[in-house]
């Protein structure tokens, strides 16, 4: 996010050339793994390429003003709550001491684990006519029929800003949280000598030296919700990804369906590029020599009730209530835990998301070392434009996934059939590489945001002494950015853990003949309108995606409590950027 | 957790992806049959077992909701698949407009099935059929006959429910309509339809039926084996208590008969174990396999002299409309912007 040129900032020429050896070779790995990400994207653009057979012309006239509108508001309900809700609770975990709060620390993240189509189903199933909230109203007032009293339409614009922001805020928490945390206390001490009240410390201290942390957990939400296809679908809330499906499903368009999603990304970019170019003269890397933490406010009687209050609701909404429903209807479908296919689904949902989470933080980390190590814009552009990808609808990216994974599988069978008369096959479609592919593609954004974004806080003095001492990159990223970022680097690998748990589109098109996945299973019930085969499964998502919360959450309290100890010693504390219970 | 050195992360990344591409099975062993499936598994797999018990042929599968065609022509001559079951018309005759199909050529298929549920070029083979019905509420619709025409009546005004209009059923029926009656004609109706629903179009073909139960509408457009799914739903016995406030009615009984859509399977142009899938065809054409489709899906069978399952039967007769199918498929781009642009999803104007 942030790319702090300090006018000391070391260069090829400042330091002795022996020691930028190895350089150029990250920077390769990097446009390797850059153009390998890029390909789906290019696809897509190529696919647009084509006519659309006056596709915009009806767009225009008929749907597009009304799916931008949505789009629009949609996008807006879900960035002013996700910011509202996010940054708040954070605030509050981070700065304030009240009773519970080093349960909401890691309870507030649990929402994430619940997929957006999972959500809408459970709460269409609470809220609806025939729902215990209007059956219990009903019985209260006495009413008989829809038409004697008003109740609030879940399957509504407004429904859908409430379940998309009932599980996406957790990126902004998240982010706004590891920010707050890494905040040195200077300033805010500085702030506080000077008189500042707590509300003026967080707006105008705190809040603008976290924006970049904020920024890259609200595009997330939104880019998410901009991808989103089953709630919005089911809400018949209609956005531009609708009208993509549309022109690509009923209208056998998918040049058409390609250019607009071709169109949405160039938005996006130009939004992300905006907030960025509002924010590049700021520098916001802290020298954090002999630093300690911001002392805490301590909350007591109706101020800690409403921060108990303000942290609570946000995860009664988005786990309790959805994952109340889901148990209530896993107790109907128990012997499914018997079920070896049911078993196989878990373990290769886990496993793919293991890897491929590992992948994508790995591959994030190559990325941004290589520009931090060569300050090269184009790849820094390459990369960002690489992170948009996670807007793209999942099916359309899918699509764009699919054709170079076949042409790769194909071109692969023809040489080596030329040369040794041997067929290969279809090697990386349709198979597990084929779907960790498919998800780094879908997922190398929330890595990338968050790991830029810690680097972006480590000072380029640290490389310049690394440099002085003689170590080559590889060292330098392995023993000193590598350890300082541990904590971000945990939590870009819990959301792309979970994340890719929960991933659909690709998977469901991509995979190989017999093979599910959790989500998959979920989804094959849910379109035979069966909920309630569709809940233990979406249960253990939710389980299995909860799991690395809480183990991450023990193992950073761990590494708190060891760094605490040595701060007394005067020591360095980045905190843990991973809740700890 | 350290994180020393990248390559150790390389290497487990690599190690473990490895694991995973050996769980793929090799899909084109003999003896095999691939399916690219539109169809639940769930739904499918008592034939594929039938099948499997009476050849020998394993059967793979794969299910998916979308991109299957363009997976399988981005896969050219080296794609695994063999057939792909579809259900609509648009889809059917989609895959054959894409160049991804073959014909079927068969003697049997063409004796099993009428020629009405065939391509004509033999790319695609219509396997079921369903029906787009009215189901009325029990309590608080007294008439036992109905026209889709009707729909737009102001009488219903406030009372009908119905899924997106852009839902490829809503597309076949309003496709259906303009081979009828011309674009023009279409379009008066379907903004009549659109004022006369009671919410705006959302959820699918069960929650309209919900909508009668709870009386938030008096009809609801719906396909005919929901009714068998949710009369027989044993996990979620709330649907039996929703299917017993409607009874169905069969649209245009009196005259041109009720719409129907198709359900079908597709050869793929490089089909690798092409005599399985031909195989395979022919056994979905059999009387025997027709009636266990029909038990399982609640769908219509296409074999003449194989009856529908007796729960179906209980629906009433199906009159079935006779226009060809091709017609539906061919006016299916101009229903879908009709769709667009009547705003039918934003439901009733006023």
């Amino acid at each position: 996010m942030t790319h702090p040129t300090p006018p000391a900032s070391p260069t090829a020429s400042a330091s002795p050339p022996l020691a930028r050896r190895q350089d150029g070779l990250w920077l390769a790995l990097a446009w390797a793994a850059a153009a390998i990400v890029l390909m789906p994207l290019a696809s897509l653009a190529l696919l647009a390429s084509g006519s659309s057979e006056g596709l915009w012309g009806h767009l225009a006239s008929t749907v597009l003003p009304g799916a931008l509108a949505t789009t629009f508001w949609l996008m807006l309900g879900v960035g002013l709550v996700t910011t509202v809700v996010g940054v708040t609770t954070a605030w509050l975990v981070t700065m304030c001491r009240f009773p519970g709060r080093g349960l909401f620390d890691w309870a507030l993240l649990v929402p994430l684990a619940v997929p957006t189509y999972i959500i809408a189903i459970a709460y269409v199933e609470v809220l609806q006519y025939a729902g215990p909230v209007q059956s219990a109203v009903r019985a209260l007032f006495g009413f008989s029929s829809p038409r004697e009293y008003w109740f609030p339409e879940i399957r509504s614009l407004g429904g859908a800003i409430f379940v998309l922001s009932a599980v996406l805020y957790p990126y902004v928490y998240l982010t706004a949280r590891a920010s707050f945390l890494l905040q040195s206390a200077g300033p805010l001490d500085v702030a506080r000598t000077l008189g500042a009240t707590p509300l003026r410390l967080f707006l105008r201290v705190a809040l603008p030296m976290s924006r970049p942390a904020i920024a890259v957990g609200v595009s997330l939400a939104l880019m998410e919700c901009l991808n989103d296809i089953g709630a919005v679908t089911f809400f018949g809330v209609k956005t531009l990804t609708f009208s993509i499906y549309d022109t690509w499903l009923n209208r056998s368009n998918l040049t058409g369906a390609a250019q607009l999603a071709c169109a949405m990304l160039v938005v996006v970019f130009a939004l992300l590029t905006l907030e960025r170019r509002a924010r590049a003269r700021q520098r916001f890397d802290q020298n954090r020599g002999k630093q300690h933490a911001p002392t805490p406010y301590r909350l007591t009687g109706w101020r800690a009730a409403g921060a108990l209050v303000a942290c609570s609701l946000p995860v009664l909404l988005g786990f309790v209530v959805p994952a109340s429903l889901l148990i209530e209807r896993s107790t109907r479908r128990l012997e499914m835990l018997a079920d070896p296919d049911f078993l196989a689904a878990a373990a290769n949902s886990a496993l793919l998301a293991g890897i491929a989470s590992l992948v994508i933080v790995a591959l994030a980390v190559v990325l941004v070392f290589a520009v931090r190590l060569r300050k090269s814009g184009r790849l820094r552009l390459a990369a960002r434009i690489a992170a948009i990808g996670y807007a793209v609808p999942g099916t359309v990216l899918a699509v764009g996934i699919l054709i170079p994974l076949a042409r790769f599988d194909n071109g692969l069978d023809a040489l080596m059939e030329q040369l040794f008369g041997i067929s290969t096959g279809l090697l990386l479609l349709g198979s597990g590489t084929g779907l960790i592919y498919a998800y780094v593609v879908r997922f190398i954004a929330v890595a990338h945001g968050q790991i830029e974004d810690g680097f972006g806080k480590i000072s380029p003095n640290l490389d310049m002494a690394a440099r002085t001492l003689g170590r080559q990159s590889g060292r330098i990223l392995g023993e000193v950015h590598l350890p300082l970022l541990q904590p971000v680097l945990l939590s870009a690998l819990l959301i792309t853990f979970v994340d890719c748990m929960k991933e659909l589109p690709a998977t469901i098109l991509l995979r190989p003949f017999n093979f599910d996945t959790l989500a998959t299973t979920v989804f094959e019930a849910a379109s035979r309108e069966a909920f309630e085969d569709a809940a233990l499964p979406a249960l253990t998502i939710v389980v299995l995606g909860l799991a690395p919360v809480i183990l991450l959450a023990r193992t950073s309290a761990q590494t708190f409590r060891t760094r605490a100890s040595r701060r007394t010693t005067g020591g360095q504390t980045p905190g843990p950027l991973i809740p700890g219970p | 957790m350290t994180f020393k050195t990248v390559p150790s992360f390389a290497r487990t990344a690599l190690l473990a992806s490895t694991l995973v591409v050996s769980v793929a099975p090799v899909a084109l062993a003999d003896g095999e049959v691939n399916i690219y499936s539109y169809r639940q598994p769930t739904l499918i797999q008592p034939l594929l077992d039938a099948f499997t018990a009476e050849t020998g042929i394993k059967t793979n599968v794969i299910f998916a909701n979308e991109g299957l065609e363009e997976r399988i022509a981005a896969e050219g001559a080296n794609s695994p698949a063999d057939v792909l079951l579809s259900v609509d018309i648009g889809r059917l005759d989609g895959a054959k407009q894409a160049g991804i199909t073959q014909p079927i050529v068969s003697d049997t298929v063409k004796a099993n099935i009428p020629a009405t549920y065939l391509d004509p070029e033999g790319h695609w083979v219509g396997l079921t059929t369903r029906a787009r019905v009215i189901y009325a509420s029990k309590d608080r619709v007294q008439q036992d006959t109905i026209t889709y025409e009707e729909l737009a009546d102001p009488k219903w005004k406030g009372k009908i429910c119905t899924r997106s209009g852009q839902h490829v059923y809503t597309i076949g029926l309003v496709a259906s309509m303009i081979a009828h009656k011309g674009v023009e004609e279409t379009e008066k109706w379907l903004v009549g339809l659109r004022d006369n629903l009671a919410r705006k179009p959302a959820g699918n073909d069960r929650s309209q039926v919900q909508g009668i139960k709870n009386g938030e509408c008096d009809i609801a457009l719906s396909n005919t084996y929901y009714m068998g799914a949710m009369m027989t739903n044993e996990k979620e016995p709330e649907q039996k208590e929703w299917a017993a406030s409607a009874r169905m009615i069969f649209p245009n009984a009196a005259d041109r008969g009720t719409h129907v859509n198709i359900a079908g399977i597709v050869m793929a142009k490089h089909a690798p174990n092409k005599d399985n899938a031909l195989k395979l065809v022919e056994f979905l054409s059999t009387p025997k396999a027709q009636q266990i489709y029909a038990e399982a899906s609640f769908e219509y069978p296409v074999t003449p002299g194989v009856a529908p399952s007796e729960l179906v039967q209980s629906f009433g007769t199906l009159k079935a409309d006779t226009l060809s199918i091709q017609e539906i498929a061919k006016n299916r781009k101009a229903a879908s912007e009709l769709v667009d642009k009547v705003r039918f999803d934003d439901g009733p104007a006023s």
